[in-house]
């Protein structure tokens, strides 16, 4: 059962006395950053987090820095805080570090100028990430490094995890001689995440680079009382200019102290590096310049196009600024004819990117001392983590074969429009095939990647070999599939690009199957390891035909095992991270079977060790009955299957869906060329709908007759997947047989059926919908109106159901009473099946919003988990209605979501203020009696909105009325086109706490203060969800998160009390799961209070450490313990002489411990600090006392009501 | 007689100088509350109990949080940092336990509530390794399938205890409930196992029915002095006939009933409900109210008092077999 390639020639012999480790870029760069600093301020971003994340848990742990003190590490509010920090400490003579990317980095920008200008010794270490521009990405390229690039900061590239670490403390020991800041850059996620066997610099490795006397100089321009300067002048005309000037030696220094910082280290390591690397032939007459982890393809494609003879090179930038003219004209070959740049970064409008420009410059500049005047193109790759591989460097290098080379390229894209992209040979591989190359299907909860991770570790560190690992997420929070691409054998492994021939396949979801071609990348003879359901004997006829003509044209080796099955029966529940993991080592024979056990344990146990021995002891069962479960298969001598691949949409989708979202859809999104894509980042809405994901193993059905149709599991399902209506007995006269349908419980209402149904491919099965249900057998009360079935069997009858429901009437909105919550539920939501956790917490909010305002709402979303639900390509779950209404969606930033949504709101009110100009103006055209009705129309009911879309359609007939065929004129022309503003719209600012209490409180603060009617709805997670569980000031005390590895320390910032303070904002703290009808009432009241509103929404999270399904039961525990207060402040009311703040919630009936030690976040500090957690959980106790009492006075302050009667904010 | 009586009084071993002990309770888990017991007069402590389930439950829901909550998604690998210790409630028992040696003078006895025989065990050694005087087993299992025999449950009983005796060098008293077929034989095979003590008897859980949500309740009345018959009665019947000393727990709420007992022939007499609700000062009410007891009625000591009224000493034998039951028929129905 081994693949016949691995060798394992030195196995636990170390390469050099140095540890040789397994880990990421990230660790790599933080590990040496957190040793040479003292200072470390920080905020998250993706994908440069893990940084701060580990630097943190080290000084936690009472790591030292090289000068055997702990850093400091601080999380600030935001990068523009972090690099004030950063500034400040510095000024103060600390060494003192940052690490970021992205737009975080572009928040830096302002202070980095100044660090810069003042020469000061600083290096931040940039996980390189693409700009939010026609959308977001997390992904890898250099548009942010790129963009500051005119700070004055000097920028280092690092394009392994090897090199990261190395050039971590290059760059350390460069920025304190040559007094320049250094950004030191690697790629985001290619680089920072993969997992890579390196040597690990030691402290003294450390000491030896770094100069004491140097960190003494550091200190000594300090400021200090004791020996005091100025600096920060103001500096006017006469000496601006000479003073920006001062610094040219500095730069000039910089490229010479770098190398000698390279020599230094070469001779410490062995390891060397140049300013500019050059690899290839000596007499090479092509060559390509780049930067970054790409140059390792790049190595791998010039070794495999020398051997063919072909005189080729590359030059890999190291040190890109100061750029070294001289240095770099020395490191190109002389017999170099032509030479491409390439740039993994995009600058619209440009004669050229930048390194492209500076390459051009630098030979300009030189070839006064040279013969050679070669030929120079430029070209882009790789933007947002797009692969680069070796054959996309080969068809870089035939393009600069051709007499006149395509300049201004681009390569890895079909650009169709501009036509500008290089053919690629899809048939050029470097893949070494004695590399085992191996490729994991796994589901995000399952542990696909953790085991792996852990396999990665065990061949990088038990055995000799070379390991890498690499692993592509999905984008979606629920039913996320995780990819994992792991190579290891005898020689270095430099491929810095996915597997495409992968000797081995695993995958661990049998469902996959049907969705996707998994075994599309299996190489000839690979070998397949498959969790199925089904043994040995059995499988093969559940495979679809796809799977099974891969493995009998490919000629696999075919494994199953029951992982599941195995799992449970060690006491693993669903877990199979374990047991895949020792069947691939079974498989890949990369250890003897007795050795890879043995390696298997000690990882578990060092990994589980502090999750204690029982958990580990599972594990140890679960590893000792893998093999006797895993079986060959013998599969059949052709393809037998009837079922193949499920379409990714149905052929009734719209044709963008079917011919651009559904290639992203089914994972084929990098074949579409540009002309498929919108120019502006502008998509449709309502496309989730097509995209039926089928992840749920079971799904809600209805017990009819149990049923009270109170429509708490339409309100509380986090994707939409449960709807109701009302409808007439006749419109389901052609349902499916078994659709049911019940007499409506509505007074007047008798005549009427009502239907509850369930997507039964859109559920994501989390379970809250029973949960909430109220209604329960009477002789059997486990059993419900609605419990949880397996979906296989319900889904074609179902989805039959979900058809035939979709065409029945929506309910009609004038005859429902908003408030009530029972005909809340048949309010058509238009926010449906989003990509959030299943059982989310903050989508129930999200939809209410759409279901009450949505065809007339405009959304500004913070950058956060809304916004990756809300607008993450391809499925788009904010949708429209019949009419083709909906909510108009867009995502600016993370830190400006309420000065964008502000603007959004000043732009309806400008438009609406011409508008009623306009209709003034035209008013004798099209009649003085509508254009008065339509000025002075009564919004405030739905009724009166309705009447007024009527009033504006007739404005409209009569406005195209007066052409009469001559035309219309100007201001009719003007007036149809905002006449629809005269409609009352209505903004709504959404985001999560880290926006609304951290990063964007100065602008949510400043919109407060102006007045305008804009509705805010802060998605309570208390932590930052979305980046990964670090403390933002809405953590509350006592809680466990990044950055309050020991408890929070401090009372969660009460942003109610501190937007009260106004008096002119409405506030409303709600919880869905303790009041639903509160719930209802505050939004209502937000969206007619014509000021600016605030909803706190209690929003429990997968960050709180529990099984989603009793979030409800959480947020009622949060409301009874008095730790999230119920309550209302209505501007409204203060109006009419009454008490503004009304208390909905009543003292508190439980202690706080009987909710908070529910959850993860708060229990994981019991067991770790007992004690501490004791006294924060006093503390906390405290802080509820405390704030009820304030509450509770401001509820009970008696206000003379209009008629002069005593008006109490205090609940009965 | 004019002299004090002496109450002290000897248990698995130790010798204390009071039979009252506060029995296995919440009220345990504080060090001030264990040191009023000591001031208030108490002869040893048992500490709450470590429950088996706790433990792995605690530990299986942290594993699973933090497993189903990593590396799922590109922004966020996890939501928690690394656990700085591993801790759970079993770590935070021992500290107790070291705590509570260092903090008192009396002895200290561990509690562990189990009913496996698995790895868990192994928790007896590390209580005593913690400092405990010796370890209170209390097994409590509730046979919930219909293909489970009294004897597979009786000798699951004889392998806990044996497992744990194999383990531990400090004493172990075996706390058990009242249902066993043939309560004397279980006795005498837990006595032929090892067992240095046996506790009557622990309560078994008794859900309530909320009739409003239709769920089961879980919650446990305080005792009363009703309670304690049922323990006179074994423990008369017992006592001198098994090597293993006896301690009465549940249903001790007065003097006389700590009188009672002793002279139905146990050791030690617990008490939980009497400290919750009259609070632990009142340990020391019933210490005096003892002593008074015994000067009036002149017992010199707790030994002289000690089995009594056990079967072999009392005038009417059969008053604890059914003759007693036809007795108390009849006072019924006079």
């Amino acid at each position: 059962m081994q693949l016949p390639h691995v060798t394992n020639p030195t196995m636990n012999e170390p390469l050099s006395p140095r540890r040789q480790i397994t880990i990421d870029g990230n660790e790599a760069a933080a590990w040496v950053a957190h040793s040479t600093n003292e200072v470390i301020a920080i905020y998250p971003i993706t994908p440069s987090s893990a940084m701060g994340e580990s630097s943190d848990q080290w000084s936690t742990e009472g790591k030292t820095n090289i000068w055997g003190s702990v850093p400091l590490v601080v999380e600030m509010q935001s990068e523009g805080g972090a690099a004030g920090a950063v500034h400040g400490a510095l000024q103060g003579g600390t060494l003192t570090t940052t690490f970021t990317c992205s737009q975080g980095l572009l928040l830096m920008i302002p202070n980095m100028y100044k660090i810069a200008g003042e020469l000061t010794s600083t290096v931040f270490h940039v996980a390189a990430r693409a700009l939010a521009g026609q959308g977001l990405s997390i992904f890898g390229d250099h548009q942010d490094v790129m963009a500051v690039r005119a700070t004055g900061f000097a920028l280092l590239s690092s394009h392994s995890v090897q090199a990261v670490m190395d050039m971590a403390l290059i760059a350390q020991a460069s920025t304190l001689e040559s007094r320049l800041p250094f950004i030191h850059f690697f790629d985001g996620f290619r680089t920072s995440h993969e997992v890579a066997k390196v040597e690990q610099l030691t402290h003294e490795d450390m000491r030896a680079m770094i100069s004491d006397d140097l960190v003494r100089a550091h200190r000594a321009r300090s400021l200090n009382p004791d020996r005091p300067v100025l600096r920060g002048t103001a500096q006017n005309p006469d000496v601006y200019f000479q003073a920006r000037e001062t610094v040219n030696p500095f730069y000039d220094a910089c490229p010479s102290i770098v190398q000698n910082a390279m020599y230094r280290f070469a001779a410490l390591t062995g390891r060397r590096y140049r300013l500019f690397d050059y690899f290839g032939a000596p007499d090479a007459d092509r060559v390509v310049v780049l930067m970054g982890s790409a140059t390792l393809a790049a190595e791998e494609c010039v070794e495999a196009l020398r051997a063919r003879g072909e005189k080729v090179g590359f030059i890999n930038v190291h040190l890109y600024r100061p750029f070294s003219a001289e240095a770099f004209a020395a490191a190109l070959p002389s017999t170099v004819r032509s030479i491409a740049v390439l740039d993994r970064t995009k600058e619209p409008g440009s004669p050229g990117e930048p390194l492209y420009l500076d390459v051009v410059t630098a030979l300009n500049e030189q070839r006064a001392g040279h013969s050679f005047s070669p030929l120079v193109v430029g070209g882009r790759y790789g933007l947002a983590s797009k692969e680069f591989t070796p054959a996309m460097m080969a068809s870089v290098f035939r393009e600069l074969e051709q007499p006149k080379p395509r300049n201004h390229f681009v390569v890895g894209i079909n650009d169709d429009v501009t036509h500008r992209s290089l053919q690629v040979d899809a048939s050029f591989s470097t893949e070494d095939p004695e590399t085992v190359r191996a490729v994991f299907f796994g589901l995000g909860a399952d542990g696909t990647v953790g085991a792996n991770k852990n396999s990665i570790k065990i061949i990088g560190e038990d055995t000799g070999l070379f390991a890498q690992g690499y692993f592509v997420y999905d984008s979606k929070k629920s039913g996320a599939m995780t990819v994992s691409h792991l190579r290891f054998g005898s020689k270095p492994i430099r491929s810095s690009y996915l597997i495409a021939r992968a000797s081995f396949v695993a995958c661990h979801q049998f469902s996959f199957l049907e969705r996707i071609d998994v075994l599309d990348v299996a190489d000839q003879g690979a070998t397949f390891l498959l969790n199925s359901p089904f043994p040995a004997s059995e499988v093969w006829e559940h495979l679809p035909r796809a799977a099974q003509r891969q493995i009998l044209n490919k000629g696999l080796r075919f494994f199953v095992i029951d992982a599941v099955r195995v799992a449970k029966e060690n006491g693993m529940a669903g877990r199979i991270n374990t047991v895949m993991q020792t069947c691939f080592f079974a498989l890949s024979g990369v250890l003897p079977e007795d050795q890879a056990i043995a390696a298997i344990k000690r990882a578990i146990e060092k990994s589980y060790k502090k999750r204690g021995p029982a958990v580990i002891e599972k594990n140890f069962r679960a590893v000792d009955s893998s093999l006797a479960n895993l079986h060959e298969v013998d599969p059949h001598a052709r393809v037998t299957s009837t079922f193949d691949l499920r379409p990714t949409v149905s052929s009734q989708a719209p044709e963008f869906v079917r011919s651009v979202l559904a290639p992203m859809m089914g994972g084929h999104g990098d074949n579409l060329p540009v002309g498929a894509l919108p120019v502006d980042g502008t998509y449709p809405t309502g496309t989730s709908q097509w995209e039926k994901r089928n992840l749920a193993q079971e799904i809600p059905v209805l017990v009819q007759e149990l049923c009270i149709q109170c429509g708490k599991c339409v309100m509380v399902c986090p994707h939409s997947v449960i709807r109701a209506k009302l409808c007439g007995a006749e419109q389901l006269a052609g349902a499916p047989a078994g659709f049911s349908s019940a007499a409506a419980h509505w007074k007047g209402r008798e005549h009427m059926r009502y239907v509850l149904q369930v997507a039964p491919e859109d559920c994501t099965g989390c379970g809250l919908c029973v949960e909430v249900c109220p209604a329960k057998s009477k002789t059997e009360p486990k059993k419900k109106a609605i419990n949880m079935s397996p979906q296989a069997p319900l889904r074609d009858r179902e989805r039959a159901n979900w058809e035939y429901f979709l065409t029945i009437p929506e309910t009609d909105r004038l005859s429902l009473t908003l408030h009530n919550v029972k005909d809340v539920q048949l309010l058509q939501p238009l926010f449906e099946f989003p990509g959030a956790c299943a059982g989310c917490g903050e989508t129930p909010y999200i939809k209410l919003l759409t279901q009450l305002f949505g065809d007339r709402a405009v959304i500004a979303n913070a950058t956060g988990c809304s916004s990756i639900y809300g607008g993450n390509l391809p499925a788009t779950p904010y949708t429209k209605n019949r009419e083709g209404r909906g909510p108009a969606w867009s995502n600016s930033l993370f830190e400006d979501n309420a000065e964008f949504g502000l603007g959004l709101r000043l732009s309806v009110d400008k438009q609406e203020q011409y508008a009623k100009e306009l209709v003034g103006r035209v008013a004798a055209r099209i009649g003085e009696e509508l254009a008065t009705s339509i000025l002075h129309a009564d919004q405030t009911s739905e009724a009166g909105i309705d009447r007024q879309r009527e009033r504006i359609a007739e404005l409209e007939t009569r406005l195209r009325a007066t052409g009469n065929g001559t035309g219309l004129d100007p201001e009719v022309r003007d007036l149809l086109a905002v006449a629809g503003t005269l409609i009352k719209k209505n903004v709504w600012i959404v985001g999560g706490d880290g926006w609304a209490y951290d990063i964007g409180y100065g602008g949510l603060d400043h919109v407060f203060a102006s007045g305008r009617n804009v509705n805010i709805l802060v998605l309570d997670t208390e932590v930052y969800s979305n980046t990964g569980g670090q403390m933002s000031k809405a953590t509350p005390r006592a809680a466990v998160a990044k950055f309050a590895a020991g408890g929070k320390r401090s009372a969660k910032k009460d942003l109610a009390m501190m937007a009260m303070s106004y008096g002119t904002v409405y506030i409303a703290r709600v919880a869905l799961g303790a009041s639903d009808t509160q719930t209802v009432k505050a939004f209502l009241e937000a969206e007619a209070w014509a000021g600016p509103s605030l909803i706190i929404a209690y929003s429990h999270c997968i960050a709180h450490g529990y099984d989603l399904v009793h979030g409800l039961d959480q947020q009622k525990a949060a409301v009874q313990t008095g730790s999230w207060p119920l309550f209302r402040y209505n501007p409204a009311l203060g109006a009419e002489g009454q008490n503004p703040f009304q208390l909905d919630s009543r003292p508190a009936t439980l202690p706080l411990e009987k909710y908070i030690y529910n959850e993860g976040r708060f229990t994981m500090l019991v067991q770790s600090d007992p004690e501490e957690a004791a006294r924060l959980l006093a503390e906390a106790q405290e802080d509820v006392n405390l704030r009820w009492k304030q509450y509770e006075h401001l509820a009970s302050r008696v206000f003379e009501g209009k008629q002069g009667e005593s008006k109490q904010g205090v609940k009965a | 007689m004019s002299s004090v009586p002496d109450l002290t009084t000897g248990y698995l071993g130790l010798k204390l100088s009071s039979p009252l002990v506060p029995s296995s309770s919440p009220l345990c888990r504080d060090l001030d509350n264990l040191r009023a017991m000591e001031e208030a007069g108490a002869g040893a402590v048992v500490l709450h109990s470590l429950f088996e389930e706790q433990i792995t439950r605690e530990d299986d829901a942290l594993d699973d949080v933090l497993l189903q909550s990593s590396n799922a998604s590109a922004e966020a690998l996890s939501y928690f940092p690394e656990m700085q210790a591993w801790g759970s409630s079993y770590h935070a028992y021992l500290q107790h336990v070291q705590r509570a040696k260092k903090a008192l003078r009396i002895p200290v006895i561990g509690s562990l509530n189990g009913a496996s025989s698995g790895g868990w065990v192994r928790l007896a050694r590390d209580i005593e390794d913690a400092g405990a005087d010796a370890l209170e087993l209390n097994i409590y299992f509730v046979p919930s399938s219909v293909d489970m025999t009294s004897a597979d449950i009786e000798q699951n009983y004889c392998d806990l205890v044996q497992d744990v005796k194999s383990r531990t060098g400090i004493p172990v008293a075996v706390k058990i409930g009242p249902w066993f077929t043939s309560l004397p034989n279980m006795a005498s095979r837990l006595d032929s196992v090892g067992a240095d003590g046996l506790v009557f008897f622990n309560r078994f859980y008794q859900p309530d029915f909320d009739l409003e949500s239709l769920e089961v309740v879980a919650n446990l009345e305080l005792s009363g002095s009703s309670a304690l018959r049922q323990r006179l009665h074994w423990v008369a019947l017992l006592a001198n006939h098994i090597r293993p000393d006896l301690a009465i727990t549940g249903g001790v709420h007065t003097v006389e009933d700590v009188v009672k007992g002793i002279m139905a022939g146990a050791h030690v007499v617990m008490l939980t409900s009497a400290l919750l609700r009259n609070g632990i000062g009142y340990l020391n009410d019933l210490r005096l109210q003892l002593s008074e007891w015994m000067t009036v009625h002149e017992y010199e000591s707790v030994g002289q008092m000690r089995g009594a009224m056990t079967v072999d000493a009392v005038a009417e034998p059969g008053a604890f077999g059914r003759v007693n039951y036809l007795k108390v028929l009849g006072s019924y129905t006079k």
